[in-house]
């Protein structure tokens, strides 16, 4: 497959792997903190730890969109799809637990819960069925907000009075901001996320670049795009320098997509403060609908509960998604907490760390 | 559920089945006598017998049921009929054995369109044509409309343990084995996800439906006693049968990424949705457990059979990690092959 | 895993521009719609690569960019190709060596 088979090719990890010591600095470690599903999923999926230095450590951040949502509102999810409505999520969603149960179970339980692949598709159900009130999941970083956006403008466009999206986008600053405010943070740089830079630009890590000095390069999604950007980190301490470089040139214009970044404003707004699951209320870093798009916010349309659960006592999520343990560190991993039967959201979503750890980590291990 | 005709006169084309037909009455016995016996015509069925009695000629038998409820009836590569035979004569060939006789019952939903359950039993026909086995016996009922969507069918199969087999079992499986399969994986479950048409991905997959006991008999006519275990991928698909096999006889499986034979198309629409091909169904594939060193003439013997012109070997089995599977991946690492969790693509067949 | 990753970018390539708000993309042999209003005054035609996100076009994907990142690797490769030659060239001198004083 064009522009990915030739980023998985072993014999150039070598070969990186060979720079990346060159410019190791003896003696030193480097923490280097992930912060996309998708990387940490590729870090485990092809062994990337193995080209890697003992010297250099990678840690997973809170880039999960899935495994940030609290327990609260994935029960105001399930709150919603109890009404006579058509609840649509994205895959993921089905299988995180909130206080009781999933969005799954609820659809076992006689919901009309139906996986889409795009907003666009919830759209197209409610345009098809317009006897029927039809409500979207909206999840995800910045990458995820345009396309809810756009089906925001189109609800409006066609006048539908049977849609509505219940918003739960994130932003990805405040959390690393509040990961590096922490007086024990450790970590040195960061592995920038390439599909959220495809939509707001790498300009906005400069932030942590220039105020906190942690290098941030932001990087492509398969094996050597992740090798070439540790190279590129670990040659900046090598360099003396800290700044903002783009790995995935090829993708991410550097200022982002104007188009983009429009469109999620006209249609969203920042909302004052946001609770992360194992993080915590962070403020301005959650999207919420704009009163003009008012019409089409379920949080409008329908009776939110609201209530903040607190995590189960065993679950270690935050500290995992803070990246201050390994997923094999937290006491519940792959005993009462598997992906059967998860506990925490890091091992429900594919692309969380326990999970993807679970799946490609474990018996390694297990092995030493 | 089915969709109302306009035409409620139940004539012509609009011809639906009605409860009657499952009632056991005169309407049944013309369904059975106009639609089935003419195309499933053998000395067995025309006793028209409660039962079929059949002379056979050993008694190491393999006898196999299956239930087919798949959503939509018809998809690119076959259909519900196709699976229904293909499905039962390829557990058979996976117990070792020749198929002999198949039973055929069928649920339908009240409002199907007779011409529907007459391309159902036209496939049905002629998968068991190209199978070499016989329908012998069958049932027909009827549920009121808004079950059985449309139509369910259930197969049970007897057939004859080939001479050569010996030791052939999930138990059986030996450290230094050769893992084989038969051809691409994930072809059916992808045609399905695709027909079902709600993702809006269009590609040229079809199912590989397909019956596979000429092949494998054909290996166990040469190398019987070198099979030791057999499975063919469906629900779950590869994955889930590398880990029952695994856990079965105890034994650690590796396998490689690199030689697992997946269709371009199949690729494509996995990367496109985020599922993993191990993990999506065949059916028309088994999975073999054998002798390392009758490897070769194993393959020799398959690849001259059309459905099994692909067959390779992807990996072995070893005596550490017993119960994992492990797959070495192109890239150098090495990831657990885990059994699925949940099932998020229901009715597929 | 069987599970379904939302946050998956594909690249994929326009087979056919429909009209202004949607394209066909081919993925692999794979053919989806996909709506292309973010790529809104780019130049997107039939045969441009693109970033597939949640049945959107989120960025074409720069060919030339794309050329240097493959070009740069493959100069480390060779680089590195030609250390381990000389490296087992060198350690072939020293085995002669040792063998030729012994």
């Amino acid at each position: 497959m064009k522009y990915a088979d030739e980023y998985r090719d072993a014999a150039k990890a070598l070969a990186l792997s060979e720079k990346i010591k060159e410019v190791c600095i003896p003696g030193k470690k480097y923490k280097i903190m992930e912060i996309c599903g998708g990387h940490t999923h590729a870090i485990y999926k092809y062994g990337i730890t193995k080209y890697l230095p003992e010297q250099i450590e990678l840690v997973h951040g809170p880039g999960c969109p899935v495994c940030v949502i609290p327990l609260g509102r994935v029960d105001d999810a399930i709150s919603i799809s109890q009404e006579d409505v058509i609840f649509t999520c994205f895959g993921d969603m089905m299988r995180v637990p909130g206080n009781k149960r999933s969005l799954g179970d609820a659809k076992a339980q006689g919901a009309d819960v139906r996986i889409v692949y795009s907003p666009l598709d919830a759209l197209h159900i409610a345009k098809t069925e317009s006897d029927r009130e039809v409500v979207f999941f909206g999840i995800g970083f910045e990458t995820t907000a345009p396309a809810t956006a756009i089906a925001l403008k189109q609800a409006k466009e066609l006048k539908l009075s049977n849609f509505s999206i219940f918003c739960n986008h994130v932003t990805i600053i405040p959390p690393l901001v509040s990961i590096l405010e922490k007086e024990d943070t450790e970590i040195d740089a960061f592995i920038g996320p390439g599909h959220v830079a495809a939509v707001v630009g790498c300009q906005i890590f400069e932030e942590v670049a220039n105020n906190y000095s942690k290098p941030v390069v932001v990087s492509g999604f398969e094996p050597l795009d992740i090798l070439q950007s540790v190279y590129m980190i670990i040659k900046q301490f090598h360099d003396g320098i800290c700044k903002v470089e783009n790995q995935y040139s090829r993708v991410v214009p550097y200022y982002g997509n104007k188009v983009a970044i429009e469109t999620i404003n006209e249609t969203m707004e920042v909302r004052p403060y946001f609770e992360w699951r194992g993080l915590g209320t962070i403020k301005n870093s959650g999207l919420k609908i704009r009163s003009e798009y008012g019409d089409f916010d379920a949080e409008n349309k329908f009776y939110i509960p609201g209530i903040k659960i607190s995590e189960p006592r065993a679950c270690q999520c935050g500290q995992v998604l803070q990246g201050k343990i390994k997923p094999n560190e937290c006491k519940v991993f792959g005993k009462a907490c598997t992906p059967e039967k998860p506990i925490g959201t890091c091992m429900v979503s594919s692309e969380g760390a326990c999970a993807a750890y679970y799946n490609y980590g474990r018996f390694a291990f297990a092995a030493k | 559920m089915i969709k109302s005709t306009q035409d409620n006169s139940n004539k012509g084309d609009n011809k639906v089945i009605t409860m009657a037909v499952g009632a056991g009455g005169k309407t049944t016995k013309t369904i059975i006598s106009s639609l089935f016996l003419p195309r499933f015509s053998n000395d067995y069925l025309a006793e028209m017998g409660d039962g079929a009695v059949i002379d056979l000629q050993s008694n190491r038998i393999a006898f196999s049921t299956d239930s087919f409820v798949v959503s939509p009836l018809f998809f690119p590569g076959g259909s519900i009929g196709d699976l229904a035979v293909n499905g039962t004569v390829n557990d058979l060939a996976a117990c070792g054995a020749r198929p002999v006789a198949i039973s055929l019952a069928l649920i339908l939903e009240e409002g199907l369109l007779l011409s529907t359950l007459e391309k159902i039993a036209d496939s049905i026909m002629h998968a068991s044509e190209q199978a070499n086995v016989k329908i012998v016996t069958g049932d027909t009922k009827v549920v009121e409309k808004g079950k059985a969507d449309g139509c369910y069918i259930n197969t049970s199969g007897i057939g004859i343990i080939n001479e050569n087999v010996t030791g052939l079992g999930p138990k059986n499986i030996l450290p230094e084995d050769t893992v084989i399969i038969t051809g691409s994986i994930g072809d059916h479950g992808t045609a399905i996800m695709v027909e079902r048409g709600d993702l809006g991905i269009t590609a040229d997959i079809t199912s590989d439906t397909v019956a596979l006991a000429d092949p494998i008999n054909a290996v166990l006519d040469k190398c019987g006693s070198a099979v030791h275990a057999m499975r063919d991928p469906t629900r779950g698909g590869l994955a889930t049968v590398l880990n029952e096999m695994a856990e079965s006889s105890h034994v650690g499986i590796e396998i490689d990424e690199e030689r697992i034979p997946i269709k371009r198309e199949v690729r494509a629409v996995s990367e496109l949705l985020g599922i993993d091909p191990l993990y999506i169904a065949s059916e028309g594939r088994m999975a073999i457990f054998a002798d390392p060193n009758y490897q070769d003439e194993i393959l020799a013997i398959l690849q001259t059979f059309p459905q099994s012109k692909d067959a390779c070997a992807i990996g072995k089995v070893v005596s550490e990690h017993p119960g994992f599977v492990l797959e070495n991946t192109v890239f150098g690492g090495q990831r657990i092959i885990d059994l699925l969790v949940g099932d998020p693509l229901p009715r597929i067949c | 895993m069987y599970d379904w990753a939302m946050c998956l970018g594909i690249p994929g390539q326009i087979a056919d521009i429909s009209d202004e708000h949607y394209a066909i993309a081919d993925v692999g042999g794979a053919k989806r719609k996909i709506n292309t209003d973010l790529l809104l005054g780019q130049p997107l035609e039939s045969g441009s690569w693109v970033l597939i996100h949640v049945g959107f076009a989120l960025a074409i994907i720069d060919e030339e960019e794309a050329k240097q990142t493959l070009s740069l690797l493959s100069e480390m490769q060779d680089v590195y190709r030609q250390e381990l030659e000389a490296l087992s060239l060198s350690k072939a001198h020293q085995a002669d060596q040792q063998g030729s004083s012994s």
